[in-house]
């Protein structure tokens, strides 16, 4: 118990330490001289987050990227680990699934979700409908791919199934069927999950945005004679235009950077392997960390552009208000 | 907001504090927990002298009920000689040992469980006294002096030791089918063909290979025991140092036999399904059906003793018994496949050695294996004092001079083969990819340097 105390007053003391850091910088920034106070003060705020930036995100951004030029013994090989990564059939298949996830995903989790989101719309137990579809959205991918194994478990035709589907096969007839072991179909099951997730996120966003959409433009529309799905096209979607490419781009992100649920439901394994979980096996189990580093670099260009599409909408949005 | 404030700092500060509080645990407990016998016979202990404030850390993957069995064995040696033994267990030893080694905060004494990771340490380590040397020269056989060796010095004593290869059956189903323990592969396969023909519930044979992202390893044992019973240890040994391919046709035929069993449907896999069912299934829960009657017979290593429900009788006369995998070519001896553990120091002060000495002696392993649930390969081991049939069986197999033992192939290999691509490649090889495809695959992925 007094160890605990101990290091009670040890956590104290540290903050009270920072506290006092962050005071005294305040004190100086606050007392420069007139001339130039104002660029002082933002050094002097910015210096801290800069300085973190750099220890934590900048300087091992570049030790990856030299990682990734480097073999398993950290001698320098070249594009080695590149021309791996484009040539090897399993990396490739790899190349290949990401893609596959960064297609599906981001298309089918916000159609439906703004399918679902237009359906629902105004009609009765809305919320409780919101809720049903956005809950998944607070289980954890871990978690998420965890009950899902359990949906696709498979036991032999002559035993007793636990796993939801393919008891429905019985139930329907058929054989049972080992969902995630089938090469090519069993990454679509996986990914169904991500966008069983997704789709809550998507249907909240877009349900906010339609909500938004001025009652004028609707009934203008409506008294011009616009059917339904005219009045879909024509007023929904172009007004809620940029809800709808924040909601793509986050998921799109989130899609490529997929990890938890690939790792738990089959670990890469029968050629449902990413980019993001292949980095991790290639790094930490096969003992290849410029594989690994090259996969991550790959990764990170890939998901760049991404990033840079959406902080521009955003940068072009703020001009326009 | 007062609620959330307090929240905030109550957390990191508690999460701190717990981290704190078991680093602190590990510090002092080792010793202390275990006790050592008010009136432990010294005169044992004397030769490895006595020290005062002398503390060895000793870092290792062995956690709980291990931990407490291991920690119990040197509680008479601290109390004679006065060296406090500093005892951390981890689950992730595998990669911090290496990350520890690198950061200068090495543990005096580190307990290797494969002897690939002891030769990436190599570098850090340092070489065994003349104590230790010659005490593993009088206790172990020289291939398991050879596992503790890099580039020719000798670094780590080994400690304990594990058998692979038990096949599991429940004798009172063999004696009422009127079935044999087979001596052969040969027999082995009849009896297998015997069970798949005339038996409308019993599969011949139980398996799974599921284990996260380990899946597959399980498979690795089967292949490693035919290729060590069907090439002898010169082609099993060439196999592990890639003297001669992965795919070499030796070890592609060895594969065969193992795939005649578990691709067969006909053979796997009871109370399961059909082959594939075998990497859906977790090896931990793979070999229930040979109590419940679903199949007759599991391969799995003696560990398998601690899979089967509370209260399973193991014994030869009991609820279920193992027999080891048989020989191809019974002239040619019996050939297990195991594990072990091995003792390498960082450091070289006395007290370090001194323990190093005491783990190396015929008196630890005596003492340990008295303790139950392991056995060693150490000649000055006296089998009686093991708490099981299964642990005697092990020991008097293990030190049989006629008694060819190889260490785990996988846990030999380089880790981007032994703990990668294998498993994986056993993984599509069960999946439906051909022997000659897997191999190939496995052997592209041998590292080039």
């Amino acid at each position: 118990m007094e160890d605990f105390a101990d290091k009670g007053l040890q956590v104290v003391v540290g903050l009270a330490i920072f506290a006092a850091i962050i005071g005294l910088i305040m004190l100086v920034v606050d007392r420069a001289p007139k001339s130039g106070r104002e660029k002082l003060q933002v050094a002097g705020f910015l210096a801290p987050a800069l300085i973190l930036l750099a220890v934590g995100l900048v300087f091992p951004a570049l030790q990856t990227s030299y990682i990734s030029f480097t073999n398993r013994n950290g001698e320098f090989v070249g594009l080695d680990n590149f021309v791996w990564m484009f040539t090897q059939p399993e990396a490739l298949v790899t190349l290949r699934n990401t893609l596959i996830w960064v297609v599906l995903v981001p298309l089918l989790a916000s159609s439906i979700g703004l399918a679902y989101a237009v359906f629902i719309d105004r009609a009765r137990g809305e919320k409780a409908l919101k809720a049903l579809v956005f809950m998944p959205m607070a289980i954890s991918f871990v978690g998420a791919g965890v009950i899902w194994r359990f949906v696709y478990a498979y036991k032999g035709a002559e035993q007793n199934q636990i796993g939801l589907l393919n008891q429905i096969l019985v139930w329907l007839g058929q054989e049972p069927k080992q969902f995630l072991l089938d090469a090519p179909e069993n990454t679509f099951f996986l990914i169904a999950v991500m966008i069983w997730i997704q789709t809550g996120f998507a249907m909240v966003v877009l349900s906010a945005a339609i909500k938004g959409i001025p009652t004028e433009i609707v009934e203008a529309a409506r008294l011009d004679g616009a059917s339904a799905w005219q009045q879909f096209r024509n007023v929904t979607i172009p007004t809620i235009r940029g809800s709808l490419i924040v909601v793509i781009t986050t998921i799109t992100i989130g899609t490529l950077k997929v990890f938890d649920i690939v790792r738990t439901m089959t670990a890469g394994q029968y050629e449902t392997s990413v980019v993001a979980n292949e980095m991790y096996t290639q790094a930490f189990r096969a003992g290849e960390p410029g594989r690994g580093a090259a996969l991550a670099l790959v990764l990170f260009l890939m998901v760049l552009p991404v990033v840079v599409y959406n902080a521009r909408l955003l940068r072009k949005q703020k001009e326009i208000r | 907001m007062a609620k959330t404030r307090s929240r905030k700092l109550v957390l990191p500060a508690a999460a701190l504090s717990v981290s704190l509080l078991a680093l602190a645990g590990c510090g002092s407990g080792g010793s202390d927990s275990a006790g050592g016998s008010e009136n432990a016979d010294c005169a044992a202990y004397e030769s490895y002298g006595t020290f005062e404030d002398a503390e060895v850390s000793v870092y290792s993957t062995i956690v709980d009920v291990e931990a407490e069995r291991l920690e119990a064995t040197w509680a008479d040696f601290s109390e004679c000689t006065g060296i406090e033994v500093a005892y951390e267990g981890s689950k992730e030893f595998e990669t911090q040992i290496g990350v520890r080694a690198q950061g200068g905060t090495a543990p005096d004494l580190a307990i290797f469980p494969q002897p690939g990771l002891l030769a990436t340490q190599a570098g850090f380590l340092k070489p065994a006294p003349q104590e230790v040397s010659d005490l593993v020269d009088e206790g172990w056989s020289e291939d398991w002096k050879a596992y503790g060796t890099v580039d020719g010095t000798f670094y780590a004593a080994p400690m304990l030791a594990s058998i692979k290869g038990y096949i599991w059956y429940v004798p009172a189903t063999f004696e009422e089918k009127g079935w044999e323990v087979p001596t052969t592969w040969d027999e082995m396969m009849e009896l297998t063909e015997k069970i798949a023909s005339e038996e409308e519930d019993i599969k011949p044979w139980c398996a799974g290979f599921e284990s996260g992202e380990a899946t597959g390893w399980p498979g690795t044992d089967w292949v490693e025991d035919a290729v060590l019973r069907e090439n002898g240890p010169e082609v099993y040994d060439q196999w592990v140092t890639h003297e001669i391919p992965f795919n070499d046709p030796q070890i592609v035929k060895s594969f065969d036999r193992v795939g005649d069993i578990l691709k067969n449907d006909d053979y796997v896999n009871g109370g399961f399904g059909d082959s594939r069912s075998i990497l859906s299934t977790p090896f931990s829960e793979a070999g229930q059906p040979v109590l419940d009657g679903q199949c007759a017979m599991h391969h799995q290593a003696s560990f398998q003793a601690s899979n089967w429900p509370e209260g399973t009788n193991v014994a030869e006369d009991g609820d279920v018994w193992a027999f080891m995998t048989p020989p191809v070519d019974p002239a040619a001896g019996t050939a297990v496949t195991g594990g072990g553990e091995f003792i390498g120091a960082y450091t070289d002060r006395p007290e370090v050695q001194a323990l190093q000495a005491f783990m190396a002696s015929a008196d630890f392993a005596n003492i340990r294996v008295a303790l139950g649930g392991n056995i060693s390969a150490n000649k000055g081991l006296d089998p009686e004092v093991a708490t099981s049939d299964l642990d005697r069986q092990s020991i008097e197999l293990l030190q049989d001079p006629n008694t060819v033992f190889r260490f785990d192939a996988s846990d030999l290999m380089p880790g981007a083969v032994g703990s990668n691509s294998f498993w994986s490649g056993i993984v599509n090889w069960i999946n439906g990819s051909s022997t000659e495809e897997v191999t190939q695959t496995v052997e592209d992925s041998w590292p080039a340097s």
